[in-house]
């Protein structure tokens, strides 16, 4: 069963999907690549090992929720959606095209998308709504949604905050792709969120504080939450933006950017190198 | 005017009660706002349908989007002037772009706050939200009207928003032998020389004026458009043509409201002159509602001069 995969085949799954990541974005000549590669592992881990979702039944009562607060970087999902099998390679190929089902945020005429979002700030409150729904229903899913660091200037993320202490949400998972950069510069220079831990803990909420570039810490956390502490969680996910392409890690351009052929070449190439490498020791 | 019955807020809240003893899914959330909304007894008798959000209306229409998508029947209620302005956005993006059949109750809407002044009037609500694809819009004009909409909008497939007043209302209705569907609008006197269309809390004074002119031999029809959104065409086409004459009535800037749904629909298949009566572009005086009411002619004596002026 996918969600019974090992570290090592999930890092080689998460590559196989990054791969494909860097041809959507240069076909469709579009995309928030940066944050797009920084979330990737995360999503990865998700969708192949932690969530209990099933992609021939999308709306299948009691799946685990996933919001995609920092929707801007929508590629990375529907990349992942194409691996697991809840939308086809044809309808990812029509990325960018005109009349495309598909659009530049997360929407819901796609299978597997619970919630359309892009306006920043809006997802965490949506998920403690799935998460006191959960609770009032004695079901057992779990709602996990992904914020970007930049995202957390937006005030209405701190109401959320208050809601799910408030109301005891310890099956809700609030991740913050930790990257560091946002579109005009880094994060603390452009407004301070740190010490983010502390912010929330002040808030009432279990913190993670991790490396997220690494998969196996993504897992082994979400892993070993204590889901019944009474507290929502919050994993901060310490990542690079533009993760594993060498030429855009950390450079702030790529927050949105497409590659030229010569970058895509060398790009495709890294990660097919890592691909092959990754295999062998599956 | 003698008022004999309750406000539309605690009609809504209380129908609200009954159906969330039989209906778990029915849920309730506000922002500190029980008091105002008259929910006091819904969170007392279905207290594990109750969601307090505290003064944070951003956060309660998203969660309110959140329950949905996993099947709970949500009513979003709160000062109507909030809920349009600071959660805007989570209710174009959360409600009605992501098609979440979330019902949101807006109380003490338009100037029902008088003297409180423009931070707590929504004047821009029909506007803005009609706007939104997706997005019904609703103005009850009494308490029973109320009462039957509330029944219909439990498993109504769509976002609605509800806009009621603050104080009791005249009954525009005496007992509850009319039919209600949202969506179509109720004629309450024929006439052919002229039209009122009224909606919401200026329904009352739409047909009182109505009476008056009636009875001074200018045959009045009165319609009480109580959806604004999906709206009557097909009513608002008739009176045009059956009429000739349409005055519209709104507690609403005179900018993008009922005016503007009847003059936009008129002027493209059947033009015929109007009046629009609403606020102007102005922050709205201040006095009682009724004060309010009467300077912009938005009272029966007011649609009556109106009328007077617009017939000669």
């Amino acid at each position: 069963m996918d969600n019974l995969m090992s570290i090592p085949e999930l890092t080689l799954k998460c590559e196989q999907i990054r791969k494909r990541l860097v041809e959507v974005v240069y076909k469709a000549k579009a995309g928030h690549i940066g944050g797009d590669l920084s979330s990737l592992n995360a999503l990865t881990a998700l969708y192949f090992r932690i969530m209990n979702i099933d992609p021939q039944n999308p709306k299948m009562e009691n799946r685990d929720r996933f919001i995609m607060s920092k929707g801007h970087c929508v590629e990375a999902l529907y990349s992942v959606l194409e691996a697991k099998g809840f939308i086809s390679k044809e309808l990812v190929d029509t990325y960018g095209e005109y009349l495309s089902v598909l659009a530049g945020h997360p929407t819901i005429e796609v299978p597997g998308i619970e919630f359309n979002s892009g306006a920043l700030g809006h997802g965490l409150s949506i998920g403690v709504g799935c998460a006191i729904a959960a609770k009032m229903d004695k079901k057992s899913y779990r709602t996990y949604v992904l914020m970007g660091d930049g995202e957390q200037g937006e005030g209405s993320i701190y109401e959320a905050a208050m809601a799910g202490s408030n109301y005891n949400l310890d099956n809700l998972v609030a991740l913050i792709d930790r990257n560091g950069l946002q579109i005009s510069d880094t994060t603390e220079n452009v407004m301070k969120i740190e010490p983010i831990r502390d912010r929330w803990e002040a808030f009432g909420w279990d913190v993670h504080d991790i490396n997220g570039n690494s998969i196996e810490e993504i897992v082994n956390t979400l892993e070993n939450i204590d889901y019944n502490n009474g507290k929502p969680h919050l994993v901060i996910l310490r990542t690079t933006k533009g993760f594993h392409v060498s030429l855009m890690e950390n450079i702030l351009k790529w927050h949105h950017g497409v590659p030229s052929s010569e970058e895509y070449t060398q790009a495709i190439a890294e990660i097919e190198n890592r691909i092959e490498e990754l295999k062998k020791m599956c | 005017m003698e008022i004999k019955s309750v406000a539309c807020r605690k009609s809504f809240t209380d129908a609200l009660v009954e159906l969330g003893k039989k209906d778990k899914n029915i849920v309730a959330v506000t922002t500190d706002a029980r008091g105002s909304v008259t929910l006091t007894d819904f969170a007392k008798e279905l207290p594990e349908q109750f969601v307090e959000c505290g003064i944070a209306e951003q956060d309660a229409v998203g969660i309110s989007a959140g329950l949905a998508s996993c099947g709970k029947k949500v009513f979003v209620c709160g000062p109507a002037c909030f809920y349009v302005a600071r959660s805007l956005e989570q209710v174009k993006v959360d409600i009605a772009y992501s098609n979440q059949p979330v019902k949101i109750l807006g109380v003490s809407g338009g100037v029902a706050y008088g003297a409180l002044g423009a931070t707590h009037h929504s004047l821009h609500d029909i506007a803005a939200l009609r706007t939104f694809p997706g997005m019904q819009i609703v103005l009850p004009s009494d308490a029973r009207q109320t009462r039957k909409l509330v029944e219909q909008l439990v498993d109504y497939p769509y976002p609605v928003y509800v806009r009621v007043g603050r104080n009791a209302v005249p009954d525009v209705y005496e007992d509850d032998n009319f039919d209600y569907q949202i969506g179509k609008s109720i004629q309450l006197q024929d006439g052919k020389d002229l039209t009122i269309i009224g909606t919401g809390e200026t329904v009352y004074h739409a047909l009182e004026a109505g009476k008056r002119l009636a009875s001074e031999g200018i045959s009045t029809r009165v319609i009480d458009m109580h959806t604004l959104k999906p709206a009557d065409t097909e009513a608002i086409l008739k009176a045009a043509k059956e009429t000739g004459r349409i005055i519209t009535v709104e507690e609403h800037s005179m900018y993008g409201g009922l005016g503007a749904i009847v003059a936009e629909t008129v002027c493209q298949s059947c033009p015929v002159p109007m009046r629009i009566l609403g606020i102007p572009d102005e922050n709205a005086i201040h006095g009682k509602p009724l004060e309010i009411f009467h300077y912009y002619k938005l009272d029966a004596e007011g649609i009556y001069q109106t009328a007077k002026e617009f017939i000669k």
